[in-house]
């Protein structure tokens, strides 16, 4: 049977790997090439490179940083951020990604989803959303620009819609979680996993291996995502994997 | 050499990356002389199954890699690339396929799991081979819709189990080799059957 991924997320501004608390204060902590092939050893899945450079320029040295990673890890790897039109999206195919994630740009441009999955196919295209809960708790709102603009779309539907368009995967982060490290947002992720017919990544809040552990006991995703955990060695991968498979959950095994 | 067959779809880099860390002298190519001195092709796939079969057409390469496998040249179908070495495929509409193996491929049908398998999935090995040799159980990285039925069972090496489908993983029938899952894209395992198929093609 297919077993639950592992996926540790490289924050990368101006080509180097950082850490966002809560989306602020960025502390650098290390160089993307190699820290994704320190992951690729230690047993990861798969890995996410999400860009965050503000400048035009920070984002043009992306090519390079995905090109480094694509030679130096034998694992599918995701880019995302930054990533506006099909050109976007071919380029970083071309330098060597193997999927790419949309977020603001598929909420400003919903069908360049259904374009990029007919041209690229729905397996390359995963849909990054972040979502927070609405106040009178009725429900959650989709987020963008890091989680500083509410769209007012409701996650449901705009889950909804991501499906209709083509998307092959969904990475969801929420917001209230993201930077705690007090644990995933099993809530809301129960909410979209149930019935959904293509996998789930979760993402935001993850600080122990406890944490991944919930996830996937109760079954609300189908790979966790995180970064502090894995970035600063208190929980090196081959430890988290020892563990999810004490409690009887399905992980890869590797040499 | 082998020669990495190049039919304009993109995305054959992280074949060569991965032949490159192995090693392994590789080329990507379209030239039909360049595949004739080749010592073995790796045809790799990303996109639809009739796109694939229109690309090959048009790259001019289907008669070349014919005469290669007829010569007995091992060939590595990658993905779509073992789903076109097929007699016929079903995505979007029916379209005959290379048909270097018997059988089809058609879209994966069971309600209990999500469609497209994208994942790490265990390898169930069936029989004996020299690419798998003492790799029994690895896990392989998957990304697929469609899969292989009406196979003859004796290609079969490897199945995978996806809910209540078994997904054919692996096939070999003398020179032909064919991967559902990716051997580039599963780490270290990966590139040990990719180091055996080099060592197939001297």
């Amino acid at each position: 049977m297919i077993s639950k991924r592992l996926i540790p997320c490289l924050d990368i501004k101006d080509g180097k790997v950082v850490k966002g608390i809560n989306f602020l204060g960025l502390k650098e902590v290390g160089n993307p090439a190699e820290l994704a092939k320190k992951y690729y050893e230690e047993g990861a899945d798969e890995i996410v490179l999400l860009d965050i450079s503000a400048t035009h320029e920070g984002r043009n040295t992306m090519i390079d940083v995905v090109q480094d990673v694509a030679k130096a890890i034998f694992i599918p790897f995701t880019v995302g951020g930054g990533i506006r039109n099909l050109e976007d999206i071919r380029n970083m195919l071309l330098a060597g990604a193997d999927k790419v994630s949309l977020n603001s740009s598929a909420i400003a441009t919903p069908l360049l989803i259904r374009e990029a999955s007919k041209i690229f196919g729905s397996q390359c295209i995963v849909v990054a959303i972040d979502a927070k809960q609405r106040v009178d708790k009725s429900g959650y709102d989709v987020y963008v620009n890091g989680g500083r603009k509410n769209t007012g779309l409701d996650l449901m539907d705009w889950v909804k819609r991501v499906i209709e368009l083509g998307a092959g995967e969904i990475l969801l982060t929420s917001m209230d979680a993201d930077g705690t490290k007090q644990g995933f947002d099993i809530d809301m992720l129960k909410l979209v996993n149930t019935g959904l017919p293509i996998p789930l990544i979760a993402s935001g809040g993850c600080g122990s291996i406890e944490d991944i552990e919930e996830v996937f006991v109760e079954d609300v995703a189908d790979a966790a995502l995180a970064a502090s955990i894995f970035h600063y060695g208190t929980h090196p991968l081959p430890q988290v994997k020892k563990q999810l498979k004490e409690k009887g959950i399905l992980v890869r095994e590797y040499e | 050499m082998i020669a990495i067959i190049d039919y304009g779809v993109g995305n054959l880099h992280s074949v060569y990356n991965a032949l490159t860390a192995i090693d392994c002298p590789c080329v990507i190519t379209c030239d039909p002389i360049v595949i004739q001195a080749s010592s073995g092709m790796i045809l790799p796939g990303v996109g639809a199954f009739k796109d694939c079969m229109q690309n090959l057409q048009d790259s001019n390469v289907i008669d070349v890699i014919r005469q290669e496998v007829n010569n007995n040249k091992p060939i590595l179908g990658i993905c779509l690339g073992m789903q076109v070495m097929f007699e016929k495929g079903y995505e979007v509409e029916a379209c005959d396929g290379l048909g270097f193996l018997q059988g089809e491929v058609t879209l994966m049908r069971d309600q209990s799991v999500k469609i497209p398998h994208i994942g790490w999935n265990q390898l169930q090995q069936v029989k004996e081979d020299p690419i798998l040799e003492a790799n029994n159980n690895v896990c392989v990285y998957y990304v697929h819709s469609y899969s292989a039925s009406n196979y003859d069972i004796n290609d079969v090496v490897a199945f995978s189990e996806y809910g209540n489908l078994k997904i054919v993983g692996y096939v070999h029938k003398g020179n032909i080799l064919g991967m559902q899952y990716h051997p580039e894209k599963s780490g270290k395992e990966g590139l040990a059957m990719l180091n055996k198929f080099k060592e197939m093609c001297v």
